[in-house]
């Protein structure tokens, strides 16, 4: 451990492979996470299946690949498939979830997780997929450190969506309906907001973001029908860590813990990174707990 | 106890006695089957009286089978020499070591997880609602993950476990004792808890937890021991489960979260949960659907348990029970007599 | 959310004393316990069975496995089935899926063996599922055969009951830590000399094989840089190779299964991580060369067979014919992994022992596995006292022009290795 810790204070160039590597999970950390507390926020539901959403999206722009469509391209009708896909899920089952309890909603969306992971692995199989963007490799600091082109585009890429995510929510009328919808439902339904379309329509969007974000990991690293979990247990740890509603702790938090993973993998061994990022998830809960006492005890 | 529920019960308890007996190649499965119906009881207690839905119960269960498994081995031999070998030494146990360890093991598997959930319930009980279940699905995670990577246990090779002396025949019955017994006085400990008060303090905490604190309701101590109590039981489960398997290893058979972590909610919820025999129920139907289909459905199993929790918890909240009692309410009268709980229609 | 609801056990009372409760609940356990009776020998059928990884985290290696002994069984049934008596038998198997988890293979094998009857076993995916399968078949003394549990502990216990057809699994990865000695001797430098850095998956299978490189290092003193153990969902090595890359090692080893070797190769290309020698297992399975092309170029990959290998047997043919022929029922495939080709073998075993045996008694059968001496395209098979297979070696290829190209050990060699390895830009 402390010789790792040895060659990144001595060869500080590897900081930089590590920070690259990590900013690059992380921005697409981020796009999930911020489907994830966008539903969050607005339905009060805890969509447990993002993470599958996301692999579904990632399939899906597999088997255009299959039929010879670039990836990049295929972004637009994955996410519009993914669109349509939300909307009947919602229709099915997420409608039906909203008014009850928290736990309920926790329970269905598992049970969504479930189901899409196992028709995946029985539509697609149990292979490890990728798809290749075809783009190449840069070489900086002398080749001491690499990066493939296709890492800095989905950066960019992902950029770009969120930037177009938070346009159109501040200035479209449905973006306006929804944060509407977030702040105060009751106000918005009095003002003639449909609080069922913007429900529907929330969860499709966010359907469409894992779309994306499924697109860009299958180009950038691998999908498998189960490693939707992990994608999902990370979106929670940033929306958690970050708190609804903030988008600017979301990038941060995202940002972060791709960073962070990178290191733990370095520092500690591959086998300590899942470990790390579970007990972050639970010091920050546990300190969220605190900081609630506290506020409290103010209160008395 | 009325008359007629007595002979039921007696009943019942005959027939879970014979059935080893009577259909002896069925011994492991029904073995299994009672540490379904205890995974179900216990998840209730918390989930359906106390209204803490925990998805990281599982936790005790792996807890139990590893400590159950390390003292086993370490009273005859270092476990860390024996773990490192990967199962390249082959130990001898006598008999009485043999009986001798694993009555030690499982009592300490009930043991160390009560201590570890009473710790526990002391961070994670300040967690509400979904967050609580979340945290604790982390704790189970990350013991998993640290199980895993820790080589004294073996790490991700896993324990060979001691091998059951007797012949074939003799072991399946054994442990098929040793599962019923466990699981009924499961039941019956929790039968005679849920007629004390403590069982009106947890529905207060369920109900309304602000309200039963304001009242003078010392509700972490409550809770503290709700979540204690199904911790003594699942480790017992997870020793005898881990000494009927025979090979174990941290992540699918000790802490499965996403197979029988998610089980004890799906077949509580099929039941119906906040009521003693809801559990019961859904794990009888739960367990007899997956062994009797499971197997033929050859992948489809898993896209059909997701199914059945989307279904269930959408358009079948109140499970088994609740429905029955919505539709015919007059068998329930007898609870009613003597519980004097509110009747049918009380559901919110 | 309903509210306390009859909590009470005396509601139980009224429930189950309706005729129509009871009767459900007795038919539901009337359902548990009638479980069909297939008896091992039905008709004109031998039955085997398998309870095999059709779910979880090694579905795609079962599937493997499963192709190979369904190819192997409609082979047999084609050519005439097996004649025992004067009675010729066509071969059947009873899969039960066990979800990849070692739990589930034991509970299901009990049930393969106690309630369907089943007196002739196919082993599982996997060391972890193969080691929770051999105390169960040791306990009903059935004789199991199988084919993908190469673990050595599994050859320490024991069992009597238990054969395998493949090379254990300390032959893995030990022999290139040999080449690397002996190739770095013949470059004038000291084995000792050597840095290795390891990346094993952190399952009975992976750390098995790195206990026998640990061995093999040990006694050449060489070095170890990097140790790390892949997590479970592995879509990511680059910390772990952003590790080696600093550290410049002479060996690159990494072993986990399918996901593995497609992981570790990509991001190995993407991050131009490279080492004098490059080695992992599961090449065939993962298809490497059509996943990851040119940049798989020079990497090792252990085997337990290839198709160029001069085995021969009257059923199959040669290896290569066997290689044909498997690639032409089943078009999906890129290669012939040698986890299908093992899994075949296994079926030709039991119908080879049947046929010696002229009996379905499972001691008589087991005695007569035990005394295997038969040539496959498999490779000979010869079992130890211990059950497993000494009678064919584990040989080494090496990705050349998108070949597998089998290097060493020297007896069986089509090419020199290529050393050290050179990366393809781009």
């Amino acid at each position: 451990m402390l010789d790792n810790l040895q060659i990144l204070l001595s060869q500080p160039v590897f900081n930089l492979q590590l920070l690259l590597n990590g900013l690059s999970v992380g921005a697409v950390f981020a796009l999930i996470a911020y489907g994830l507390g966008l539903v969050w926020g607005v339905t009060a539901i805890k969509n447990l299946a993002q993470g599958d959403l996301v692999m579904l999206g990632g399939f899906l722009s597999f088997e255009f690949a299959q039929h010879g469509v670039h990836p990049i391209v295929s972004l637009v009708p994955v996410c519009a498939i993914m669109f349509g896909f939300g909307w009947i899920l919602y229709k099915l089952v997420i409608r039906r979830v909203i008014q009850l309890d928290l736990f309920t909603s926790l329970l269905a969306t598992f049970g969504l997780a479930i189901t899409l992971q196992q028709a995946l692995n029985l539509v697609f199989g149990p292979e490890v997929r990728t798809v290749s963007s075809g783009f190449g490799r840069l070489e900086l600091a002398g080749g001491m450190v690499d990066i493939t082109e296709i890492r800095l585009i989905g950066f960019g890429l992902c950029v770009l969506l969120a930037a177009g995510m938070v346009i159109f929510m501040k200035t479209s009328r449905i973006g306006q309906a929804i944060r509407a919808t977030a702040q105060d439902p009751r106000a918005a339904r009095v003002l003639g907001v449909n609080a069922d379309l913007v429900y529907a329509l929330t969860f499709s969007i966010n359907a469409a973001i894992c779309g994306a974000a499924g697109t860009l990991i299958a180009m950038i690293w691998v999908i498998q029908p189960f490693y939707g979990i992990a994608y999902s247990v990370r979106a929670f740890v940033i929306v958690t860590a970050a708190g609804l509603g903030n988008l600017p702790g979301v990038i941060l938090a995202a940002l972060g813990l791709g960073v962070l993973e990178q290191y733990s993998g370095f520092v500690f061994g591959a086998q300590f990174q899942q470990a790390t990022i579970v007990g972050l998830l639970l010091a920050i809960l546990i300190w969220r707990q605190l900081a609630l006492l506290r506020h409290r005890k103010a209160l008395q | 106890m009325s008359r007629r529920s007595l002979v039921l019960h007696l009943a019942l308890l005959a027939a879970g006695v014979a059935a080893p007996f009577l259909f002896p190649a069925h011994a492991v499965q029904f073995a299994v089957f009672w540490i379904f119906v205890l995974f179900a009881l216990t998840w209730d207690t918390m989930g359906g009286q106390m209204g803490y839905n925990s998805l990281g119960n599982i936790l005790f269960f792996g807890l139990g089978m590893y400590i159950c498994a390390v003292t086993q081995i370490g009273l005859v031999y270092d476990v860390a020499e024996y773990t490192a070998s990967n199962g390249a030494i082959k130990i001898d146990f006598t008999d009485p070591q043999y009986f001798a360890g694993l009555a030690l093991g499982v009592a300490l598997a009930a043991l160390i997880p009560v201590v570890v959930a009473a710790v526990l319930s002391w961070v994670l009980f300040g967690l509400r609602g979904p967050y609580f279940a979340i945290g604790t699905l982390g704790v189970a995670i990350a013991a998993a993950e640290l199980t895993n990577a820790w080589n004294y246990v073996g790490g991700g090779a896993g324990i060979a476990m001691p091998v059951f002396p007797g012949g074939p025949g003799m072991r399946e019955r054994f442990f098929y004792a040793a599962c019923m017994i466990a699981a009924v006085s499961c039941y019956l400990f929790l039968r005679w808890l849920y007629g004390t008060r403590f069982k009106l303090a947890i529905n207060a905490i369920r109900d309304d937890e602000d309200k039963a604190e304001a009242l003078g309701l010392h509700t972490g101590r409550y809770k503290m021991v709700a979540w204690s109590v199904s911790a003594f039981f699942l480790g017992i489960a997870g020793a005898l489960f881990g000494n009927m398997t025979g090979f174990i290893e941290p992540l699918e058979t000790a802490y499965p979260t996403l197979t029988f972590g998610i089980f004890m909610v799906a077949m509580t919820l099929l039941g119906g949960k906040g009521t003693l025999w809801g559990p019961v129920i859904g794990a009888t139907l739960f367990y007899s659907l997956r062994e009797v289909t499971w197997t033929y459905l050859l992948g489809w199993q898993y896209v059909a348990l997701g199914l059945l929790i989307i279904v269930n918890v959408v358009y079948f909240q109140q499970g088994i029970l609740g429905w029955l009692r919505q539709r015919v309410p007059r068998w329930f009268e007898a609870e009613r007599e003597t519980a004097g709980s509110p009747g049918p229609g009380a559901g919110a | 959310m309903t509210k306390s609801i009859f909590a009470r056990p005396a509601f139980a009372a009224g429930i189950f004393a309706r005729p129509a409760c009871a009767a459900a609940i007795a038919a539901l356990v009337a359902a548990l316990g009638a479980g069909p009776a297939a008896a091992r020998v039905e008709g004109d059928k031998i039955i085997l069975g398998s309870a095999i990884s059709i779910t979880g985290k090694y579905s795609q290696e079962g599937k493997n496995a499963k192709d190979g002994y369904d190819f192997a069984v409609k082979r047999i049934n084609d050519a005439g089935g097996v004649k025992v008596h004067g009675k010729t038998y066509k071969l059947e198997v009873k899969y039960y899926d066990d979800e990849s988890t070692p739990a589930r293979t034991a509970q299901l094998l009990e049930r393969l063996i106690n309630q369907d009857g089943i007196k002739f076993v196919l082993g599982p995916y996997g060391s972890g599922p193969t080691k929770a399968a051999a105390p169960v078949v040791e306990k009903y003394k059935i004789p199991m055969v199988e084919a993908e549990g190469a673990s050595r502990s599994l050859f320490t216990q024991g069992y009597r009951y238990m054969f395998a057809a493949l090379s254990t699994s300390e032959q893995y990865l030990s022999p290139v830590i040999e080449l690397a000695a002996q190739l770095a001797e013949k470059h004038g430098r000291k084995p000792s000399d050597l840095k290795v850095a390891m990346s094993f998956e952190n399952d009975p299978f992976s750390l098995d094989v790195r206990a026998g490189v640990l061995d093999e290092i040990k006694k050449y003193g060489m070095k170890v840089v990097v140790d790390d153990k892949m997590p479970r969902d592995l879509s990511d090595v680059s910390a772990t190779l952003t590790k080696i890359k600093a550290l410049k090692p002479d060996v690159i080893l990494a072993s986990g299964h399918t996901k593995g070797a497609i992981t570790a190769a990509r991001q190995m290309k993407e991050m131009s991580v490279n080492a004098p020698i490059v080695a992992l297992t599961h090449c065939e399975s993962a298809d490497l060369t059509g996943k990851v092309g040119t940049a798989s170029e020079g990497i090792l990959c252990p085997t337990q067979w290839a198709e160029t290998l001069k085995y021969k047997d009257p059923l199959f043919g040669t290896a290569m014919d066997y290689y044909k022929a498997f690639m032409k029922a089943h078009p999906e495939y890129n290669d012939v992994p040698y986890q299908v080709a093992q899994a075949s073998a296994v079926i030709q075993i039991w119908a080879d022992a049947f046929r010696r045996a002229q009996s379905f008694d499972t001691e008589k059968i087991r005695d007569t596995l035990a005394a295997t001496d038969m040539d496959t395209f498999y490779g000979h098979v010869k079992f130890a006292p211990e059950g497993n297979n000494v009678g064919k070696p584990m040989v080494l290829r090496q990705i050349q022009d998108q070949k597998y190209v089998v290097v060493a050990p020297l007896k069986y060699a089509a090419e020199q290795v290529e050393f050290p390895r050179v990366v393809a830009q781009k």
